[in-house]
C-alpha cells in the first residue's frame, strides 16, 4: 500500500526532476546546443497544457455525467489545429514578427498599441484564469485526499497542502519563468519541463485505460459492450452545448493565455505547426480515447455516489494496483502543475508588462528608461505578479471551498476568455477594426458574460435568486438566463451565444463607425497582410542584435551615412571592439539625442525605450513609424531642397544679371570707344575745312597742308570702319576662309614689304629664309594680314634708337611658330594681357588705327586654327604667330 | 530534364514550363485542400447534431457506435492533416531557405 | 548765343588783354585746328598732351582758360578737372571740356566735377570760340 509519505517523496522526486530538466535546458539553450530542444515533438507535446488536472481527471467525470459531450472539449482544438494554414500560421507569424509577448500584447499591438485595450485583455484573462488555477489547485489536493483517506496513518492537513503546493509551482514558475528577459520571451526550460510533463500525463491516462480496456473488462468487444449497457450507452447530447462548447473549446484554445504562450510566444519556428497540426490532433485524440471506459468501468465498480471526477485515480486503487494509482496520480499532478507555471507565466507578463510597468514608469516621471536599468524592474514585477496571481488562485480556493462550482468553473472560464476571439480574429483578417470596435466589443461581451454566466455560476452570494427569476427590477426579458425572453436555453449556450454575437456584432459595427488612427491602421496593415510584409522567422540574438535594430532604425532616420558615422564614432569611443557600439546607456543616451533632432524628444525616446526596453511594440512597428518620419524628413528635405534650388537661381539670376550689366557696360564702353575713334578723325576734318571754309587769306601752303589733315583722317576714319567691318565679321563666324597653297616664306616676304613701305625710317629686318620654306595649306591674305599687323606694330613702337625685327621659324611640338622680336623695350607686363583687347593701345601714339589690330589678328588666328600671343621675356616687344603642323600636312 | 522526373507529361512534347506549372497547381490546389479540411471536420463533427438525442425518441443511437464514428472521424481528420503536413514539407517551401539557428 | 563777326573786335582790346588758354588735347590735328583758331583771336596758345601731368602744367602756366580733352593717356579729363578744382584758387577758372564720347553720362560726370562748359567733338569752330569767349567774359567780369 502506497503511503502518503511515499506518494510526498515521489512527488517531491518528480519535481526535483522536473526541476533538473528545466535547468539543463536552459543551460543547453544558453549555450546554443539546445537544437534537439527545438523540435517539433517539444512543441506539440508544449501544447499539451492544454490538457489540464480538470480533462485528466474531469474528463471522465464529464463523460460518465454527460455521456460523449466532454469529446467537444477536444474537437473544437483539434478543428483549430486542422485549420493551421489559414488560421494559426497567421497568428504565430503575426506574433513574431511584432515579438508579442502575451495575447493581450498582440491586440493591444493590434489596435495602435493601446494600453487600455491590453488592461482589458489582461483583467479578463485574469478573471478567467484565477478560478481555472484554483481548480488546479483542487484537483492536486483531491488527489491527495483520496491517497490520504485510504492510508489512515496518515495526518493529512488540507488547507496546508494547498498553500505548500500553491507556493512550490510559484517557485517553479518564478525561477524558470523570470530567468531572463529576452525580446522573444520563450523559456527552454520550462518548455522541456511541460514536455516531459505531457509524456507523463498522456502514459499515465493511456496506462489507466489500457488496464480498464483489457484488464478490467477483457477487450475492445467486451467494453463497447458494458458501455452500450451503461446508463450512458445511448447517444444523448443537448445539441446546442454539442455546438456550442465546441466553437467555445475551439476559441479558448486560441485565446487562452496559456495557450498563446506556448503556440505563439514560445514557438521557435513556424514549420512546428505544420507537423503539430496532426501530431496535437493525435495527442487530443490519444487523451479522450480511454475516457468513456474509464467512466463506464468507474461507474460499474465504485459505490453509489463516489466522485466520477477521481475514478482515473479511484479505480486502480480500487482494485489494489497501486503502482497503476501512482502513475494516475503523477499524471494528475503533471497536468495541474504544467498548467499552473505556464498560466502565471503568461499571466504575469501581461499584469506586469501592461499594468505594472505603465503604472511604475509614469510615477518616475519617464526618467526610468533613461537612467536606469528596466530590465530588473520589469523581471521583479514579473516576480511579484507570479507570486500575485498564485495567491489569487489559493484565496479563491478557500473562499469558494473547492465545492461543485468550481467543478464547472473551467467552462465558464472559457466562455470569458472566448470573449476575445472576435477582436483577435477581427484584428488579424480585417483591415477596418478599430481599436474603439475591440473595446466596445470586448465590454459588451465581457459584461454578458459576467451577467450572464459568471454571477450565476458563482451562486446566490454574488446574484440573488430573485434577479435570476424574474429579472433585475422585474424586468423579465433582462433575466440573466433568459436575455430578451429566449427561455428554455441551456445556460452555457445562452451566455455564449448571446455574449459573442451581440460582442461580435458591437466589435464591427463600432469599427466602421470609428476612424483609427495612423498607428493602428499601419499596425492594420501589418497584421493583416502580415505573409506580405515580414520576412518569416527570424533570429533574435541579445545585445548585439539590439545594437543593430537600433542601427536600422536610425539608418531609417538619420539616413544611412550619417548612421554609419555615428555608430562607427560610437564604437570606437566605446573601444572599438566591432563595427557595432554596446548599447550602454551613454550610447542610448547619445543616440537618442541624435535621433531627437529628427523626429522630436518624445518620439526618439519612445522609439529607443522600446526597443531596449524589450517592451511590448516590435522592432518592425518602430521601422515602420520611422519610415513615416523618413517620408517627412524626405518631405521637408524636399522643401530644403526647393529652397536651395530657389538659393541657386536667384544665384544664377543674379549672376546672368551680372553678366549682362558687364556685357552691357562692355557693349556701352565699346560703343564710347567706337564713338570715340569716329568723332576724333571727324572732328579734325570738319574743324579744317571749315577754317578752309570760314577763313579768307589762307596761304597755299597752309591749305595744301589742312586738305592733306583731312585727307589722312578721312583714311583713318576708313581704316577704323574697314577694322570693324572685319572684326565684326570674324566675331560672328561668318569669314570665309580662302584658303590655298604657298610657302611661309612667301607670305612672310609679302607682309614684310607691305609693312614697312611708306614708313619714314624702316627698321632693319632679319630672317632665316631657309628655314621658312614650309609649305602651308591656309587662306594665306589673312595671314599676311596678321604677320602685317605684328610687323607693323613693331615698326610703330619699336623704342630702340636702331630698330630692328628678328623673324625666327621653328617647329614646336607639331607647330609651326613664327616669332617676331624687335629690340625695343617691349610692352610692359601689366598691359600684356591687355594688347589683344578691342581699341587696347599702349602708351600715348597715335600712330596707329583704333587700337583693333591686334584683336582682329587673334581672331583670324582663331579661326586658322592657331593663335598668335605675347611673348614675355624674349628681350625685346615679342608676338609668337604658331599654326598647327597639320595644315602643313595636308598639304603634303 | 524535367520531362524525365515527370513520367505522366506528355511525351517529349509537353516543355518545362508545363510541368513547373502543373507542380504549382499541385502545390495550390494541395493548399486549397488545407483550407478545406477544417470545414470538412466541422461538417463531420455535426452530423452527430442529426442523430436522435432525446430519450423519448425512436431508433437511439449507440453509444460504442457514436464513439467509433467520432474516433473514426477524429482519425480520418488527423490522417489527412499528416498527409498534407508530409506534402507540405515536401514542396520546394520558400521558408526553407531561412537560417534554422536562432 | 553768338556774338558779332570776329572782325568787330577791335585789334587794340585783343591786344590789351593778356589772353592765355592753355590747351590739353592729345591729338595733333584737333590740337592745331584749334590753335590755328584761337590765335587768329589773339588768344596765346598753349598745348599739351599728356593727361599724368596736366594739372600741375595748368598751376605752371596760369591761363585765363583751360580746353581739355576727356580721353588722354594717363589720366582723363575727368580726373583732372576734379583735381583741379580742389586747389586753391582754381575754382573759378574757366575750363571748356571737349569729348569725342558724346554720352550723356559724360556730360553730368564733367558738370559734377565743375566743368564751366562742355562740348562734343566734332565742334563747329564758331561754338567754340564763342565758348571761349563767352568764358572769358563771365570770368573777367565776375
Amino acid at each position: 500500500m502506497a503511503t502518503l509519505n511515499v506518494l510526498v517523496l515521489v512527488c517531491l522526486g518528480y519535481v526535483v526532476l522536473l526541476f533538473g530538466v528545466a535547468f539543463a535546458a536552459d543551460r543547453l539553450a544558453a549555450t546554443g546546443r539546445s537544437t534537439w530542444l527545438r523540435t517539433p515533438l517539444v512543441y506539440t507535446l508544449s501544447l499539451s497544457i492544454y490538457c489540464t488536472a480538470w480533462t485528466f481527471y474531469g474528463a471522465v467525470g464529464y463523460a460518465a455525467r454527460s455521456g460523449l459531450e466532454f469529446v467537444t472539449i477536444y474537437l473544437g482544438p483539434t478543428l483549430v489545429m486542422v485549420s493551421w494554414w489559414w488560421g494559426l500560421r497567421k497568428l504565430v507569424r503575426v506574433g513574431r514578427s511584432q515579438r508579442v509577448t502575451s495575447i493581450a500584447d498582440l491586440i493591444s499591438s493590434r489596435y495602435g498599441k493601446s494600453n487600455t485595450l491590453a488592461i482589458c485583455v489582461t483583467v479578463l484573462a485574469v478573471l478567467g484564469v484565477t478560478p481555472y488555477i484554483a481548480l488546479q489547485l483542487q484537483s492536486i489536493t483531491l488527489s491527495f485526499s483520496i491517497f490520504a483517506e485510504a492510508d489512515p496513518s496518515s495526518i493529512y492537513n488540507e488547507a496546508s497542502s494547498v498553500f505548500w503546493v500553491s507556493a512550490g509551482l510559484a517557485m517553479f514558475a518564478i525561477l524558470f519563468g523570470t530567468r531572463n528577459l529576452d525580446a522573444n520571451e520563450r523559456h527552454h526550460g520550462v518548455v522541456t519541463a511541460i514536455a516531459i510533463e505531457a509524456v507523463v500525463k498522456l502514459v499515465a491516462l493511456l496506462a489507466v485505460g489500457i488496464f480498464v480496456v483489457w484488464g478490467v473488462a477483457g477487450g475492445v468487444g467486451p467494453i463497447m459492450d458494458r458501455i452500450d449497457a451503461s446508463e450512458i450507452g445511448q447517444w444523448s447530447v443537448d445539441r446546442g452545448r454539442w455546438t456550442a462548447i465546441t466553437f467555445l473549446a475551439a476559441a479558448a484554445f486560441v485565446c487562452l493565455p496559456r495557450m498563446f504562450q506556448v503556440m505563439v510566444v514560445e514557438n521557435d519556428d513556424e514549420r512546428h505547426l505544420r507537423t503539430a497540426a496532426w501530431a496535437f490532433p493525435l495527442y487530443l485524440l490519444l487523451m479522450s480515447l480511454f475516457v468513456v471506459p474509464i467512466a463506464v468501468v468507474g461507474l460499474d465498480l465504485m459505490p453509489e455516489g463516489s466522485n466520477p471526477d477521481l475514478f482515473v485515480l479511484t479505480i486502480p486503487l480500487a482494485l489494489g494496483n497501486d503502482w497503476l494509482a501512482m502513475l494516475s496520480f503523477i499524471g494528475g499532478f503533471s497536468s495541474a502543475t504544467s498548467m499552473v507555471i505556464v498560466a502565471a507565466m503568461a499571466l504575469s507578463t501581461m499584469v506586469s508588462n501592461h499594468i505594472v510597468m505603465p503604472i511604475w514608469l509614469s510615477s518616475q516621471g519617464g526618467r526610468a528608461s533613461v537612467s536606469g536599468d528596466v530590465r530588473d524592474i520589469v523581471l521583479f514585477s514579473r516576480r511579484v505578479s507570479i507570486a500575485a496571481i498564485m495567491a489569487l488562485g489559493f484565496f479563491y480556493y478557500r473562499l469558494s471551498g473547492g465545492g461543485a462550482a468550481l467543478a464547472s468553473i473551467g467552462l465558464i472560464a472559457f466562455a470569458g476568455i472566448a470573449q476575445i476571439l472576435p477582436a483577435l480574429v477581427g484584428g488579424l483578417f480585417w483591415r477596418g477594426a478599430t481599436r474603439t470596435g475591440a473595446l466596445v466589443g470586448l465590454t459588451v461581451g465581457f459584461g454578458l458574460w459576467v451577467y450572464t454566466l459568471l454571477l450565476p455560476g458563482m451562486g446566490g452570494a454574488l446574484m440573488p435568486p430573485e434577479v435570476l427569476q424574474n429579472g433585475p427590477l422585474g424586468l423579465s426579458w433582462l433575466r440573466p438566463q433568459a436575455l430578451f425572453g429566449i427561455d428554455g436555453m441551456d445556460p452555457m449556450v445562452h451566455s455564449v451565444m448571446w455574449s459573442l454575437s451581440l460582442n461580435a456584432a458591437a466589435f464591427c459595427i463600432a469599427s466602421l463607425a470609428s476612424f483609427p488612427s495612423p498607428l493602428e491602421r499601419l499596425q492594420g496593415a501589418q497584421f493583416v497582410n502580415v505573409f506580405d510584409h515580414s520576412a518569416g522567422p527570424r533570429g533574435w540574438t541579445g545585445s548585439v542584435a539590439q545594437s543593430e535594430d537600433l542601427m536600422i532604425m536610425t539608418q531609417r532616420i538619420l539616413g544611412a551615412a550619417e548612421a554609419h558615422e555615428f555608430f562607427q564614432k560610437e564604437a570606437e569611443r566605446q573601444g572599438g571592439r566591432g563595427y557595432l557600439p554596446e548599447p550602454t546607456p551613454a550610447f542610448l543616451e547619445a543616440l537618442e539625442r541624435e535621433l531627437s533632432g529628427s523626429v522630436g524628444t518624445a518620439t526618439a525616446h519612445a522609439m529607443i525605450g522600446q526597443i531596449v526596453g524589450g517592451s511590448s511594440v516590435s522592432v518592425e512597428d518602430l521601422l515602420a513609424v520611422a519610415d513615416e518620419s523618413a517620408q517627412l524628413l524626405e518631405y521637408s528635405g524636399q522643401l530644403e531642397a526647393k529652397s536651395a534650388e530657389l538659393t541657386r537661381t536667384a544665384r544664377k539670376l543674379r549672376e546672368a544679371n551680372e553678366k549682362l550689366t558687364q556685357i552691357s557696360m562692355q557693349k556701352d564702353a565699346f560703343l564710347g570707344q567706337v564713338s570715340h575713334e569716329l568723332r576724333t578723325p571727324m572732328t579734325s576734318i570738319r574743324a579744317f575745312s571749315e577754317i578752309m571754309r570760314d577763313t579768307e587769306g589762307l596761304t597755299a601752303e597752309e591749305r595744301t597742308r589742312y586738305a592733306a589733315i583731312i585727307h589722312d583722317e578721312s583714311m583713318r576714319l576708313t581704316r577704323l570702319l574697314d577694322d570693324l567691318l572685319d572684326l565684326s565679321v570674324l566675331e560672328n563666324g561668318q569669314v570665309n576662309l580662302n584658303m590655298g597653297d604657298g610657302t611661309l616664306k612667301d607670305v612672310l616676304d609679302r607682309a614684310v614689304s607691305t609693312a614697312l613701305t611708306g614708313a619714314e625710317r624702316p627698321m632693319r629686318v632679319r630672317r632665316n629664309r631657309a628655314a621658312e620654306r614650309i609649305p602651308l595649306h591656309t587662306d594665306l591674305d589673312r595671314l599676311a594680314q596678321v604677320f602685317i599687323n605684328v610687323i607693323s606694330n613693331a615698326q610703330k613702337y619699336c623704342d630702340a634708337p636702331e630698330p630692328s625685327l628678328k623673324i625666327s621659324v621653328h617647329d614646336v611640338g607639331g607647330q609651326v611658330v613664327v616669332d617676331f622680336i624687335d629690340n625695343g623695350s617691349g610692352i610692359p607686363p601689366e598691359a600684356q594681357s591687355m594688347v589683344f583687347e578691342k581699341f587696347a593701345r599702349v602708351g600715348s601714339d597715335k600712330a596707329g588705327g583704333a587700337g583693333l589690330g591686334l584683336a582682329i589678328c587673334r581672331e583670324i588666328m582663331q579661326r586658322l586654327g592657331g593663335e598668335v600671343g605675347y611673348l614675355s621675356g624674349a628681350g625685346g616687344g615679342a608676338f609668337r604667330v604658331s599654326l598647327p603642323l597639320a595644315y602643313k600636312q595636308a598639304a603634303q | 530534364m524535367n520531362e524525365k522526373r515527370n513520367p505522366d507529361a506528355e511525351p517529349a512534347v509537353a516543355p518545362p514550363p508545363v510541368f513547373l506549372e502543373r507542380q504549382s497547381y499541385r502545390r495550390r490546389r494541395l493548399a486549397d485542400a488545407a483550407r478545406l479540411l477544417p470545414i470538412l471536420g466541422a461538417g463531420l463533427f455535426a452530423i452527430p447534431l442529426l442523430w436522435p438525442a432525446e430519450p423519448g425518441e425512436a431508433d437511439p443511437v449507440t453509444m460504442s457506435s457514436a464513439i467509433t464514428y467520432v474516433f473514426l472521424c477524429w482519425a480520418f481528420l488527423i490522417v489527412a492533416g499528416a498527409a498534407f503536413g508530409v506534402a507540405a514539407k515536401r514542396m520546394p517551401a520558400r521558408e526553407a531557405k531561412e537560417p534554422e539557428s536562432e | 548765343m553768338t556774338g558779332g563777326p570776329d572782325a568787330a573786335w577791335p585789334r587794340e582790346e585783343r591786344a590789351r588783354m593778356s589772353r592765355k588758354v592753355l590747351l590739353i588735347e592729345d591729338e595733333p590735328n584737333i590740337t592745331e585746328a584749334i590753335r590755328f583758331l584761337l590765335t587768329r583771336e589773339g588768344w596765346q596758345v598753349e598745348t599739351h598732351a599728356e593727361g599724368t601731368d596736366a594739372v600741375e602744367v595748368i598751376v605752371a602756366s596760369r591761363p585765363d582758360l583751360v580746353i581739355l580733352d576727356v580721353m588722354l593717356p594717363g589720366k582723363s579729363g575727368m580726373d583732372i578737372l576734379r583735381d583741379l578744382r580742389e586747389l586753391e584758387g582754381m575754382s573759378k577758372l574757366p575750363v571748356l571740356m571737349l569729348t569725342a564720347r558724346g554720352q550723356l553720362r559724360d556730360r553730368e560726370m564733367a558738370e559734377k566735377a565743375g566743368v564751366s562748359r562742355f562740348m562734343t567733338k566734332p565742334f563747329s569752330n564758331t561754338e567754340v570760340l564763342t565758348a571761349v569767349r563767352d568764358l572769358h567774359a563771365q570770368a573777367s567780369q565776375g
